[in-house]
């Protein structure tokens, strides 16, 4: 029972949240100011998502063989490899480190 | 393409391993499927069966996922002028958005590829739901998803996206300012709130517009 509240009202609140966007603003143009914050909302999340992935824990720091996966996976995007080559070197490493240790 | 495709399977085996997880945290056959069908975002999914499977309450599993997926909300308004047409179409078509989805369709500066992110969207919206309905009924067989380490290639994948997003100091300087917000508020925070805090950091944007205006 406890299963399907969590279940329906996290599925009730993440449908909200990902339509509220698209339904409040649709195609109304932002003003100006507010595009330029808009702007730099994918380069900022997706650096909090890279840190919080890699070291992420609930209420802590964990250091663990997912740094291992993200230092060959910043190696691979240097070397400008292909992106399905840098996630799939940042697998193996993590793995082969994960198991090394 | 094949990049979509590479996204997609490893979505897969999270999605099993999800299911995987929450069959044998006591969750059932039916609500992870459901969960997954709905929610469609994996890091809340993964914390509900933590929270769920080790004896926390209802309460907690909700208020960690809602967190989580809290991000949706700034997400979703960086690409709401690709939805148009009726609302229903409109929340449809919004359910495609996820982190990886939005990530690949994203051709920085503010400009979003509708096509990809609908397209990815769906792929990898088929890959979750099938890859959890594989887990929670036959799981056991594709082992730990740790020992794949995918844990790891997920956040290889966000920083992959990210370095063609860093043109400029501005973009530079607030995705730095985004990483030390979430990197200094994990320790204190349940997770999901560091990355919500850290899009504060987006706000850069608006000063330095405003500076700017001035002569």
């Amino acid at each position: 029972m406890t299963v399907w509240v969590v279940v329906a009202v996290v599925g009730v609140a993440t449908i909200a949240f990902k339509a509220s966007g698209p339904l409040l603003l649709g195609r109304r143009r932002l003003p100006a100011h507010v595009a330029g914050v808009v702007a730099l909302l994918a380069p900022v999340l997706l650096a909090a998502l890279v840190v919080t992935q890699t070291v992420g824990g609930n209420h802590r720091l964990v250091f663990d063989a997912r740094l291992a996966g993200v230092g060959v996976g910043a190696a691979a995007i240097a070397a400008r490899a292909p992106l399905p080559a840098v996630v799939v070197a940042a697998a193996a490493a993590t793995a082969l480190i994960r198991l090394a240790t | 393409m094949r990049t979509v495709l590479a996204i997609a399977a490893t979505v897969w085996f999270f999605g099993a391993s999800f299911g995987l997880l929450a069959r044998s945290s006591g969750l059932g056959i039916l609500a992870p499927l459901v969960l997954s069908a709905t929610t469609f975002a994996g890091s809340a999914q993964f914390a509900i069966t933590s929270i769920l499977g080790t004896s926390g309450g209802a309460a907690a599993a909700i208020a960690a996922a809602v967190l989580l997926n809290a991000r949706y909300v700034p997400i979703s308004i960086s690409v709401a002028s690709l939805f148009h047409g009726p609302r229903l179409r409109r929340l449809a078509e919004a359910q495609l958005i996820v982190d990886e989805s939005w990530a690949i369709s994203s051709h920085g500066g503010g400009r979003f590829d509708r096509r990809l992110l609908i397209g990815a969207g769906l792929i990898l919206y088929a890959s979750w739901v099938t890859g959890t309905a594989v887990g929670v009924v036959g799981g056991s067989a594709l082992g730990d998803p740790k020992d794949l380490g995918l844990d790891g290639a997920f956040p290889a994948l966000f920083l992959a996206l990210l370095v063609p997003q860093l043109v400029g100091p501005r973009a530079q300087v607030t995705a730095l300012l985004g990483a030390g917000i979430a990197f200094a508020l994990t320790p204190f925070t349940p997770a999901g709130a560091p990355i919500v805090a850290a899009s504060a950091a987006c706000l850069l944007g608006l000063q330095r517009r405003g500076q700017a205006r001035q002569p």
